[in-house]
């Protein structure tokens, strides 16, 4: 039997707290996207106690947005701060345009507005309220289409009578009341499930459902894109620790 | 113009470059970073055989572009659409000098477009005079993500922008193709939103607006902006070679295009030297929506013939042999077509 070190353990534990920083273009966590490259902890105290800890992220391109790169990178810097044990945490975006701006934001702690000045206006809640609420249309399709294709004689305009206790207790499921949590929509089984951010209920089932249905191909399309050119771009590089084998993404991005 | 089971396809590849990413042409890192990203497109989204080296990428040449497109690609005209990029390349990206020299040389092959930037202000709009009559522009590619100065990006509806559409519209620059990136200002917004172009096709609406990858990364955003927009187009680039690594999500994405804005506003390219036609062509013609797909109708040959060329051909008044031709479908101008496919009860 290997005997963890408290440094393994912290690196463990660092990586679970990753797991909550999501990618909000893509709507997944930035751990199984493979967007961490690497992630060490350093005791600063006795039996780890206190803590450094650096983290290298990784993005498909060069020329990933440079707003969703910073969002992911101060989150997962938040993230790790949080943690009560963290005692200097490092986080730095690797092999992207803005790399330098972004890296010296983060280690200033600088925010949204110190690190891209002029190039920022106000903040960034504009824009992660935005691809929550594309996260939630697609999750509320990937329910419904799961649910038409199951019963071949629901008409289709009857999936605007839907309601979150008719769903399947499955993980669309659990997906999709995960995102209405985030929108602060009603997690009751009597609820509507097709229904916009603010609850509202569209006068046009059929092309609501294909609204939706091109959003979540739009997200699924983009994720599997971006997982493909992840793995195009590092190939084999070997991670430390290995977190997310290369290959595995690979497999992923080529399948249909 | 490529002919499979008796049927022949007049070919418009509406979206190509001529670019120089050599070394010597960078300006600096991101020249590279750039050349690197398109790279790693081709790459992972190429058949193995038809991967090209880096060296043959970073440069191609106006012989092997002719030779590519033309002698070995089925193509019957192609469409420059060049990115400037004058912030990463010394010399620019796409090559001004050599592509309208050959497209001088071959006007019955090749329509050379030009770009232009609203933050260049009133000396951007001379130039954009000079350049109408110097290649004879029927169009322009514009990148809102390029880098100006301190500025990185631009939005359609900017002031100036309408200055150099209202230009436009003078000069018989009709066709304005569009490429969203990365960075905008302020980057508080999602670069890639394409509501810009809402408004710019509703204010401009004796222009045509190709939106060049159909909005990806937004095409639902794209579909519901153009099914609304009847002078709004999507160009195939970058979604094509998804007909080979995963051809069930390029079905959607036609399914989609096919359901929100019709065949007749569908345009291929094979977004050369990104990727080469003659396989694109191949694979697309041999190509059908999975069966089980019910949410779509099958395509049918005479979509396919549209998408190919024969949309880009009318937007471009190219020539196309008369037993090639195909009548418009009679269809909605705006709304979803056919909208008895969306029946989900079906699926």
């Amino acid at each position: 039997m290997t005997l963890l070190t408290c440094e393994n353990t912290r690196e463990s534990q660092a990586y679970a707290a990753l797991h909550a920083v999501v990618d909000p273009e893509l709507d997944e966590p930035i751990t199984d996207l493979g967007f961490v490259r690497s992630l060490t902890a350093s005791p600063t105290g006795p039996d780890c106690e206190t803590v450094r800890v650096e983290v290298h992220l990784r993005l498909p391109t060069s020329f990933c947005s440079p707003n969703f790169a910073y969002l992911m990178a101060s989150d997962a810097k938040d993230a790790l701060t949080a943690l009560p044990w963290t005692d200097q945490v490092i986080v730095e975006l690797d092999d992207h345009h803005d790399s330098d701006l972004i890296n010296a934001g983060l280690a200033a702690d600088a925010g949204y507005l110190g690190t891209f000045r002029h190039e920022a206006e106000s903040s960034l809640d504009e824009l992660r309220t935005t691809f929550h609420r594309k996260a939630h249309t697609a999750a509320l399709e990937r329910c419904l289409t799961r649910l038409l294709r199951g019963q071949p004689d629901l008409a289709e305009d009857a999936v605007g009578e839907v309601r979150l206790g008719d769903l399947p207790d499955d993980d669309f499921t659990a997906s999709l009341r995960r995102r209405r949590a985030v929108l602060g929509l009603p997690d009751l089984p009597e609820a509507y499930v097709l229904v916009d951010h603010d609850n509202e209920r569209p006068s046009d089932i059929p092309l609501a459902l294909r609204r939706a249905r091109s959003t979540r191909i739009s997200i699924d399309g983009n994720a599997h894109f971006c997982r493909g050119l992840l793995a195009t771009r590092y190939g084999e590089e070997v991670t430390s620790p290995a977190f997310v084998p290369l290959t595995d993404l690979h497999r992923e991005g080529a399948s249909s | 113009m490529y002919t499979k089971d008796n049927e022949s396809y007049f070919i418009v590849d509406a979206h190509v470059a001529l670019w120089d990413a050599r070394p010597e042409n960078q300006r600096n890192i991101h020249g590279k970073q750039f050349i690197d990203c398109f790279y790693d497109y081709h790459r992972n989204l190429s058949p193995e055989s038809e991967h090209w080296s880096y060296e043959d990428y970073l440069y191609q040449g106006g012989e092997r572009l002719m030779h590519d497109l033309f002698e070995v690609g089925y193509v019957d005209h192609a469409i420059f659409q060049p990115a400037h990029l004058g912030e990463f390349y010394t010399n620019g990206f796409g090559q001004t000098e050599e592509a309208s020299q050959l497209a001088a040389k071959h006007p019955d092959r090749l329509t050379y477009n030009h770009h232009f930037d609203p933050r260049n202000g009133e000396a951007g709009l001379e130039q954009l005079h000079a350049d109408a009559e110097r290649f004879g522009l029927r169009g322009v590619k514009l990148y809102t993500a390029e880098w100006h100065g301190e500025s990185r990006g631009w939005k359609l509806t900017d002031p100036w922008a309408y200055r150099y559409f209202e230009a436009c519209r003078e000069l018989g620059i009709t066709n304005i193709h569009i490429h969203k990136g990365p960075t905008i200002r302020p980057l508080d917004r999602d670069a890639f939103d394409v509501a810009d172009i809402d408004h710019v096709a509703s204010d401009f609406t004796d222009l045509n607006f190709i939106v060049e990858h159909v909005g990806l990364p937004r095409l639902e955003d794209f579909c519901w902006i153009a099914t609304q927009e009847p002078n709004v187009h999507g160009g195939l680039a970058v979604a094509m070679p998804f007909i080979h690594t995963r051809p069930r999500y390029f079905a959607q994405i036609l399914g989609e295009l096919v359901y929100w804005i019709g065949e007749d506003r569908i345009q291929f390219s094979s977004d050369y030297a990104i990727w080469t036609p003659k396989w694109l062509i191949e694979r697309f013609v041999d190509f059908q929506i999975p069966e089980d797909m019910t949410e779509y109708a099958p395509l049918t040959v005479a979509q396919k013939k549209k998408i190919l060329g024969l949309n880009a051909a009318k937007m471009y008044d190219l020539e196309v042999p008369a037993e090639l031709r195909l009548p418009e479908a009679d269809e909605t101008a705006t709304g979803p077509r056919e909208p008895e496919r969306a029946d989900l009860a079906a699926v």
